[in-house]
Order: C-alpha cells, then structure tokens, then sequence
C-alpha cells in the first residue's frame, strides 16, 4: 500500500500513465494495424530519433533552462558533416566527428552567452535558432551553391547509425537506449545531477553552496548540441543526405516530449525515465494516427491537448509529492480540508 | 576585553553603489565569532546588500574587508565557503523539490567509487542529514528522501542551519530567518542560533523583529539608507530606543505625535482599532 503509494508519488508516474492511455486509445481505435510489428517499428524509430534531442535537453530543463536551437543546431551539425564528406569528399573519419564538434561548440556558446550575459535562456537561443540558421544557410550556398547536399554514406557510419536492427528497427534506438543511460547516470547517481536539481531549484542558493553554476549550465548545452548534431548525422546517414531546413520541428518536439515526460517547465524536478515515457507518448500519437484512418491533422490536437494536461498533472503531481512523508498526518490531511499553512505554501510556489 | 581581540571579519569603509544608487555607504562592521550581530533597517535599508557582499555575490565599490585582521578580498560565493562564511539567503537556502539528502550535500557531494563511476553516496548522505536534524531537534525528520518542501518553514531554516554547522562554518549568516515563521518555529530557529553561537561560530543575523533581536543579540548595528545609523552592545539601548532608530527615527516620533493628537482630542482614549 504504501509502496503503491510512493510509486504514484514518483515523478515519472503521470509519464507512464500518459503512455499506457495514448497506447491503449490507439490500440482500441487502430485495431488491428497499430500493433502490428511495422508499425511498432515506426513509432519507436520516432520516439528513438526525438530521443536523442529530447534526453539532453531534459537536463537542460531540469536546471532551468530551455533550448530553442536544437533544429538549427541538427542541421549544423549534419551539414559539416555532409559537406566535409559529400561536398569535399574527404573520410567519415574527419567528417562525423566535425559534425559532432560543431553541434558541441554552438551549445557551449549557448551556454557562454546565458551564463556570461546572464539573458534567458529563451532569448539567448531564440536568436541562436535563427542566427545559426541563418549561418548554415549561407555557407552551405556558399560552398555547394545548394542547400541539399547528398552523401554517399561510408558503409560502416551507415551501417552503425542508419542501419536497421531487425525489419525496420533502426540502430538508432541503440543510441537512444545509450543516451538515455548517460543521462540517467549522470542525473541520479553523481554529484552532477545533484547540481543540476539545485540549479532549476534556485540558482542563487547553488551558487551559494558552492555549484560551479557557469561549467553546469554550458555542459548542458553543449549536451543538448551534442544530441542534436548527433541526430542530424543520424539522419543524414539514414536518408543519404542533409537539408539546410531540417529539424526545425525538433524544437517544439522535445519540449512536448519533456514537459509530457513530467519535467517541470519551471525547472527543479523531473526524471529521464519520465522523459522516456513522454517522448513515447508524442511518439504515438504523431505515428498511430495513421492506423485509424483518420486525418493525420488530428494528432496535433491530442497532442495539444496532452501537453495541457501534462503541464496541470505536473503541477499536481508536485503538490502531492511535496506532501509526502509526512507520515503521521498525510491520512488525515487527505481527508480533511486543506489547512490555511498549506494554500499558503501552495501560493507560493 | 572585546575589544581587544581580533575580529574574524572586519570590514572597513564599505561602499557599493548599484548604477549610481548608493546601496551602501562607508559601513564599517567587526564580527567576532562566539557572538550574534544582529543587523538591523528598515525595508530597502542595505541588509541583503551588506550580505551578499560578505558571501562573495557583490564587489564592494570601495572599502576594505578583513578576515583574521588580513586584507582579504571575497571574490566569489566559492570564496565565501573555503573561508567559512556560510549564507542562507533571504527567501532560499534550500531546494523545496529535491529530497533532503540531496539538498543538503548540494555543492559537497559525498561519493564513492572512482573515476566516471564516481557515484553520489545516497546512503551515506542520508544517515548524516537524519542524525544532523535529529541533533538539532527536528526528531519528525527520520528519513533523508523526504521532499525538503515537505517539511515546515521552521524545518528547512534549521535544515539550512544544520548545513553551515556540518560542514564547519566559522561564519554563519541568517538573512531573516524568521521572518515567515510563527512563534514556535521562531522560537526553535533562535534557539539553534544560540547553540550555535555557543559552538564558537559567529552569527550575523538580519531581523526585522525587535524582539528576536533582543533574545540573541550581543552586538547590534542599524543601517539607514546604506549608512551605518548606529553600532552598540547588548543592553546599551531600550527596545524604545532600537524600534526607533530600525523605524528610521522621525517616522515613529511623527506616529507618536499622532497618537498624542489623536489622544487629546478623543478625551485620552487610544484609537480604537
Ligand atoms: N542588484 C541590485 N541592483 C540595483 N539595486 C539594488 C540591487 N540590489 C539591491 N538594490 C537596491 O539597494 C537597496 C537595498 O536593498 P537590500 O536588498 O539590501 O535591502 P534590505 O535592507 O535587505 O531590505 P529588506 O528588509 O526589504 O530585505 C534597495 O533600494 C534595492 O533596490
Ligand atoms: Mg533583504
């Protein structure tokens, strides 16, 4: 009982009950199509893609802060890579790891400029969404005077970051079950992940006691552009080319992901398991619309709606989490009014 | 024969100006460890400035500070703690949504393990947060992976409190501390600042309660408007005297004028409330 209780209380709980809902509705009205092993196959190649995104820039939410540049810096980072291999011609061996570096370096100047001129974040990389854009844009019609630029993939980066696992399982779910072990690593069992919670909790006070505030807040950037680039050169290896204007939606989509996963928007409590379970959900709906036979338009909304009630869930979920372990008057309190101290409290935060 | 003993801070002269407003003016202070210096002002009067300069947030425009009678510059909050000074700011010093063991070791970790395998000691932590509380009276407290937002406002000063004692404070600085709390909790709060004032740490203490002053003061000083107003000892000045200078002088003598006319005019009855 009190077991169930602590389960319910955990931060990932509303995540995975978002899941099974979103999985059950598409199993009940995509029967029998959306269990099928191909389409399983797609909606975990979603979920496995946004993945990669999603999972760093939860750590970037959960201390604080949010990360509107992951599309300009995906198609960085496939482009570099793209251009040094397909353009120039030049190894994979040159080239994967220069679209990996340049994703990393645009997040640490994103974390440079947030810590340095102490602006939002949200501004901050706003204006690095559009300037990079604007950036690869331009050098790319400058070097290849296209904005599409093909590869012929090295069989072996194909192989590991394009490949297929079994039937249409793509490789690119080894990655997303890799990152989602760093993160989790990182987050629940070292000092850092300590950090992290104290710097979305209040960031003065972690300054205070002690938190390198500055080295946190641009590795985490440079997390989140890892992650990015990562995905963009997965891409690129996956279709055979690299678009100036990809990955866009991959902004919005992660947010989704990581606020459905049951991170707090306003930073200071969230989990990677909660996140895993968000990115599914978004993954379902966006891909089991297609076995209902209605308007793929429609999955916009439930995924509209589901944000809504992920953020109000949130904000419950941390109520009831906040109230827990007060072990002598938790029964009573349940059942009786609200007290004064409590609304007060509730205010507050 | 205080007087005679080397201050563990002194600052001498401090100024710091925010955009060409004077947040504090020539402020000269000495705090001695063993005893409780309760800062004092009225809204906006420089407290949390004077704090944060001595935790390391702000440079002082101009003025000098001193530790152990050595110049000594406190360039960071990092600073502040390798030197003992240890600050619970006003309205923060702890993580509502982290668990307490967390909470408390914030910024010095316990871990074991070596190397990217280096792992936070969650068991470790959490026996020395419950014995810590435990010692400090908060007997609620026996699991370390309670939610530091569950416990009360009182609860989570002491936590703070118990924090800057662990890890060895010479220094602890309490900006009002008890501002939000009721009268128990106060009570408790004040009663850990004397144990730890007997444990030989000195305590800067920023209240708006005369009272809470009062209790614990050993050593009081006023600021009005960025400047030092007043700086004396425990028993030199009436709680008249005190609520006066905090009111900033002529706005409690323009009260009493009040009350006086309102009194004269009423056939000696106080206003009704
Ligand atoms: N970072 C800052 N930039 C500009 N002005 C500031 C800054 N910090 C404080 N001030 C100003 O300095 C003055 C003193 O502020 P401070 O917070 O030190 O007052 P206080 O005595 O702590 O007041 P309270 O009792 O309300 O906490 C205020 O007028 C405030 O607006
Ligand atoms: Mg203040």
């Amino acid at each position: 009982m009190s077991n169930l209780k602590n389960l319910t209380r955990r931060p990932e709980f509303a995540a995975f009950v978002g899941t099974l809902f979103v999985f059950l509705f598409f199993t009940y009205f995509g029967w029998p199509t959306f269990i099928k092993p191909l389409v399983t196959a797609g909606w975990l190649n979603v979920a496995a893609e946004l993945g990669l995104i999603a999972l760093p820039v939860s750590l970037v939410m959960i201390a604080g802060h949010l990360d509107l540049s992951v599309g300009s810096i995906l198609a960085a980072g496939a482009m570099t890579y793209a251009i040094i291999t397909g353009h120039f011609n030049l190894p994979d061996i040159i080239g994967l790891p220069a679209g990996l570096a340049v994703g990393t370096f645009f997040g640490f100047l994103n974390g440079l400029i947030v810590t340095k001129t102490k602006l939002n974040s949200f501004i901050v990389t706003l204006a690095m969404m559009f300037g990079l854009r604007g950036l690869v844009f331009g050098i790319t019609r400058l070097t290849t005077s296209t904005v599409l630029v093909s590869v012929e993939v090295n069989e072996t980066v194909r192989r590991t970051f394009g490949g297929r696992l079994y039937l249409t399982f793509e490789n690119a779910i080894v990655l997303w079950v890799i990152i989602a072990i760093i993160v989790s690593w990182i987050l629940y069992r070292t000092k850092y992940g300590n950090w992290i919670f104290a710097l979305g909790g209040d960031e003065t006070s972690a300054r205070a006691a002690g938190v390198p505030v500055e080295r946190v807040t641009i590795g985490l950037f440079m997390g989140s552009g890892f992650g990015s680039a990562l995905l963009g050169i997965t891409q690129v290896a996956l279709f055979g080319s690299a678009q100036v204007s990809a990955g866009q939606s991959y902004v919005f989509f992660s947010i989704i992901a990581v606020v459905v996963g049951g991170v707090l928007l306003t930073g200071g409590y969230g989990s990677p398991v909660g996140v895993i379970f968000g990115t599914v959900t978004f993954a379902i709906v966006s891909q089991g619309i297609y076995s209902t036979g209605w308007d793929s338009d429609w999955s916009s909304l439930i995924l509209g709606l589901l944000l809504l009630v992920a953020v109000l869930t949130n904000n419950t979920f941390r109520r009831l989490a906040l109230s827990a372990g007060d072990k002598k008057t938790s029964e009573a309190k349940s059942t009786s009014r609200t007290s004064p101290a409590e609304l007060k409290e509730a205010k507050r935060d | 024969m205080t007087e005679k003993r080397i201050p563990y801070i002194s600052i001498e002269n401090v100024t710091k100006v925010f955009g060409g407003y004077v947040a504090l003016n020539e402020v000269s202070l000495e705090i001695h460890q063993g005893e409780v210096l309760c800062l004092l002002g009225d809204n906006g009067a420089g407290k949390s400035t004077l704090i944060k300069v001595l935790s390391g947030f702000h440079q002082p425009s101009s003025g000098i500070i001193r530790i152990e009678g050595r110049e000594q510059p406190i360039r960071s909050p990092r600073d502040a703690a390798d030197l003992g000074i240890s600050t619970v700011h006003q309205f923060g010093g702890t993580f509502p949504l982290m668990t307490l063991e967390r909470s408390f070791f914030v910024g010095r970790e316990p871990t074991k393990g070596w190397g990217p395998f280096e792992v936070f000691d969650s068991k470790t932590a959490g026996e020395i947060v419950v014995r810590e509380m435990q010692a400090m009276g908060i007997t609620r407290v026996t699991d370390g992976k309670r939610l530091v937002g569950s416990l009360s406002g009182g609860e989570r000063q002491v936590s703070a409190i118990a924090r800057a004692v662990y890890f060895g404070a010479k220094v602890m600085i309490l900006d009002e501390p008890t501002a939000a709390l009721g009268v128990k909790e106060a009570a408790h709060v004040l009663r850990i600042v004397m144990e730890a004032k007997r444990r030989g740490l000195a305590v800067v203490l920023v209240t708006h309660n005369v009272t809470h002053a009062m209790t614990v003061g050993d050593h009081f000083a006023v600021l009005i408007h960025g400047a030092k107003a007043a700086d004396f000892r425990r028993g030199e000045k009436t709680r008249e005297e005190i609520t006066d200078l905090m009111a900033g002088g002529e706005a409690m003598a323009e009260l009493e004028a009040e009350l006086e006319s309102y009194r004269s005019s009423h056939d000696g009855h106080p206003p009704q409330r």
